[in-house]
């Protein structure tokens, strides 16, 4: 018998018992030609490949080569641009306000993991404990994901006006709390941002947990509850480790998209007050823009450059340290 | 059979595709034959009164010269927007820079060479020289046309003025009266007695301002292309250390300290501050863009200490370099009509005080002289009828700015520096505790780095 790519018969072949691949020799596969290829449809699935081909080629893996190329030229995309090896990185390294950008950075994703993360598992968990009118609150849970991230921005920047009579402020008066700076003050400013961040992203990630909950088989929670397990222990005991791969990859996508934080400092307080909140790729950012004569964009792709590489590095860890965690 | 029927569907879908994206990039001559101009308009948020004004006047000049199309496009610059814009290609074929940019611009050759233009045309004798110095490179060629140029001034709020029991013909003429005020307007009010920017470079633009009204000198020219930067300075200390006391001591700045131009002018407008420096023109945004009521619009120079003096500025209109002929004489056809006639020519600047004036549009705001200070006077007369300002409500500016010592921003790396300073105002009006020496220190060397590359 011989391999072949013909699906009916591939099909057919999935009935049989499965023959370990040692039984068919390499000599014994049908060798691929071009005319194989051509006669296996080999073409028309390059025809119908090619757009999405051209279109990836063309606006995404296009302006990454051409990025990384920039990050060893001087260049204000006017002017032809001049190879100069590794001074970007270095005056990118040497710069006194990326470590600022680093901590502030790290300070955001700190903070987003403590509040961001265990709360839309909590509130998932309290979804699917709920018996009528569950379809409501997911609707509800999702709706600020729904609002376009800059007007939710821009609300949330009328919420935390600093006076007196600003919504948040007015909120708080009637507990007798005094008003608070928010978005005014170097010390409340990152807690402000966090705040508006979980609130926005909540949404997504508890769908996802509530998807999660659903796949877990009822009769784990029926057993432990045989065995005298109140809802903390089902909780700790049951849910937890049944989600445990959704968790692992939920925490590394929220590590990786803190990394990356942009808009709601940007929006927000342009990195202020005196750069407390001025993040990573706000920094990109203001290499590139804040010159109005054309900015540092080898300085600004070298800084990506050594982002992408760094949270790559990261997820790549990151999988290799949860592998066993996430399948045993 | 099946494979090659595969083929064609393959074939009809990549074709529709390219189809597709072919029509995505768009064509730029018109169909009848007309030549299509991009020039800039307004700042986004303009009312409808401003555009029917320039509907007016680009059908007066498509009437004058019927194979141009002039399409206008919505502009503001801002650094962040116009790097890009600069980048991508995607600047009208007229724009305006402020002077602080069109040094580098014209260095970089990112600006059309108009001198043979600017001769052609008649005038080229007739601009200030020092305005004019602005846009001409080390070999006396000239990169774009003054168009305006203005003197930083206090604006100040009529009603609060009257709310908090001061007299708004009589505003304050020293930094001791004006934190005097503010103290007055926000104990009384509520309302910001005083503000300033902040952010988006425009901080370290009105701290430069400030700081220079008490005879600071921010950075020295060293007359062989190199600068050094004087940040550092105890008139620089004082501005800080004053906005300190404003929003510490005196808590008369209100509760927001990330205002930039739009912002400031958003919030004056809609009587939340009292007081604040920018540029003397800026009254047309406010009533124009921001809704402000012009009886509570006051205006007045800066206080000067010290030896002190106002900083100036403006902008010039310009081309890109890589226009084609035919475009670039439209566009200067353009500029000369839409922005250069109506300094010169009695009939072109009634026609524009007409139009404007008929739209709801503001008349005779406070500016200061591009062309020699004879024809500016002179084109005060003509358009004396149409003025719809409340200029009574400026004289403490208009009788009073020629009497100031003019000062020019400086000139190395003059947005990044702005940049820098930002931090400095955003420090002293967030942190009680901001240690301003050890601030300005670092300020003075990261400018002084930036002025070294």
């Amino acid at each position: 018998m011989t391999m072949t790519r013909d699906p009916e018969v591939a099909d057919a072949a999935a009935d049989r018992p499965p023959r370990p691949p040692s039984d068919v020799p390499a000599h014994r596969k049908r060798r691929r030609t071009p005319m194989t290829w051509l006669r296996g449809g080999g073409l028309s699935n390059l025809a119908f490949v090619a757009p999405m081909l051209v279109v990836f080629a063309v606006f995404s893996w296009g302006p990454i080569v051409q990025a990384v190329v920039m990050s060893f030229q001087k260049t204000n995309l006017v002017s032809p641009p001049v190879f100069v090896g590794i001074d970007n990185f270095v005056r990118v390294l040497s710069d006194p306000n990326l470590g600022t950008a680093v901590v502030n950075t790290l300070y955001f994703a700190l903070l987003a993991l403590l509040f961001g993360f265990p709360l839309p598992l909590l509130l998932a968990v309290m979804m699917s404990e709920v018996r009528r009118g569950k379809g409501l609150y997911s609707a509800l849970a999702y709706l600020p994901v729904v609002i376009p991230p800059v007007v939710a921005v821009l609300l949330w920047k009328v919420f935390y006006n600093a006076s007196p009579d600003g919504v948040f402020n007015t909120i708080l008066g009637w507990v007798g709390i005094p008003p608070q700076p928010w978005l005014q003050s170097s010390a409340t400013v990152m807690p402000s941002l966090v705040l508006e961040a979980t609130w926005a992203a909540a949404g997504g990630a508890i769908i996802i947990y509530l998807a999660a909950l659903i796949a877990v088989p009822p009769e784990l929670y029926d057993a432990a509850e045989v065995d005298g397990a109140g809802i903390w222990r089902k909780i700790w005991h049951v849910t937890l480790p049944q989600l445990r791969g959704v968790l692992f990859i939920m925490l590394i996508l929220q590590v990786i998209a803190t990394s990356q934080v942009f808009l709601e400092p940007f929006l927000f307080t342009g990195g202020g007050p005196n750069n407390a909140t001025l993040t990573i790729l706000l920094l990109i950012y203001r290499y590139a823009f804040q010159n109005s004569l054309g900015g540092a964009y080898g300085e600004a792709t070298a800084l990506s450059l050594m982002l992408a590489i760094f949270l790559a590095l990261l997820s790549w860890a990151y999988f290799k340290l949860t592998e066993r965690w996430s399948t045993n | 059979m099946k494979s090659s029927r595969r083929i064609a569907i393959a074939g009809v879908t990549a074709l529709a595709v390219a189809g597709a994206l072919a029509g995505c990039t768009s064509g730029s001559g018109s169909e009848d034959g007309t030549l299509e101009l991009r020039v800039a308009t307004f700042p986004p948020g303009a009312d409808q009164a401003a555009y029917d004004a320039f509907t007016e006047q680009e059908a007066q000049f498509e009437e004058a010269n019927p194979d141009i199309d002039i399409v206008g496009v919505e502009y503001e610059w801002t650094a962040p927007t116009f790097a890009a814009q600069l980048a991508g290609g995607s600047l009208p074929d007229v724009f305006t820079v402020p002077f602080t940019d069109s040094k580098t611009l014209l260095e970089n050759g990112q600006l059309a060479d108009v001198t043979d233009e600017v001769e052609e045309l008649g005038y080229a004798d007739k601009f200030n020289p020092i305005i004019l110095e602005e846009v001409t490179d080390a070999d006396g060629r000239v990169f774009g046309f003054p168009r305006q140029a203005y003197a930083n001034g206090l604006h100040y709020n009529r009603a609060l003025f009257e709310q908090a029991g001061l007299d708004p013909d009589s505003p304050p003429t020293t930094w001791d009266e004006v934190r005097e005020a503010a103290k007055q307007i926000s104990e009384a009010t509520g309302k910001a007695g005083y503000a300033t920017m902040a952010t988006g470079n425009t901080g370290g633009w009105q701290l430069s301002v400030q700081a220079d009204s008490r005879g600071a000198s921010l950075q020295t020219a060293n007359g062989d292309g190199t600068y050094t930067s004087t940040i550092d300075d105890d008139a620089t200390r004082a501005t800080l250390q004053f906005l300190h006391d404003l929003r510490w001591e005196d808590d008369s700045m209100g509760a927001t300290f990330d205002l930039d131009w739009g912002t400031i002018n958003q919030e004056f407008a809609a009587g939340n501050v009292g007081m604040y420096t920018s540029g003397s023109d800026v009254y047309t945004a406010l009533v124009r863009d921001f809704g402000m009521a012009p009886d509570d619009y006051g205006l007045t120079v800066i206080p000067t200490e010290d030896g002190g003096g106002v900083l100036g500025g403006g902008d010039i209109a310009v081309m890109p370099p890589n226009l084609d002929d035919a475009t670039t004489a439209a566009a200067v056809k353009w500029i000369d009509w839409y922005y250069m006639q109506k300094l010169l020519d009695e009939d072109a600047a009634v026609a524009d005080a007409k139009a404007l004036s008929d739209a709801g549009q503001a008349v005779g705001t406070p500016v200061l002289p591009v062309l020699d200070q004879a024809t500016y006077e002179e084109s005060l007369t003509w358009i004396e009828p149409y003025v719809n300002v409340p200029l009574d409500q400026m004289a403490g500016f208009t009788e009073g700015i020629f009497e100031q010592t003019p000062i020019g921003e400086f000139k190395g790396q003059t947005q990044p520096i702005y940049a820098l300073m930002d931090n400095l105002v955003q420090a002293v009006l967030t942190d009680e505790n901001a240690d301003i020496d050890a601030l300005l220190a670092q300020v003075d060397a990261d400018a002084q780095a930036l002025l070294d590359q």
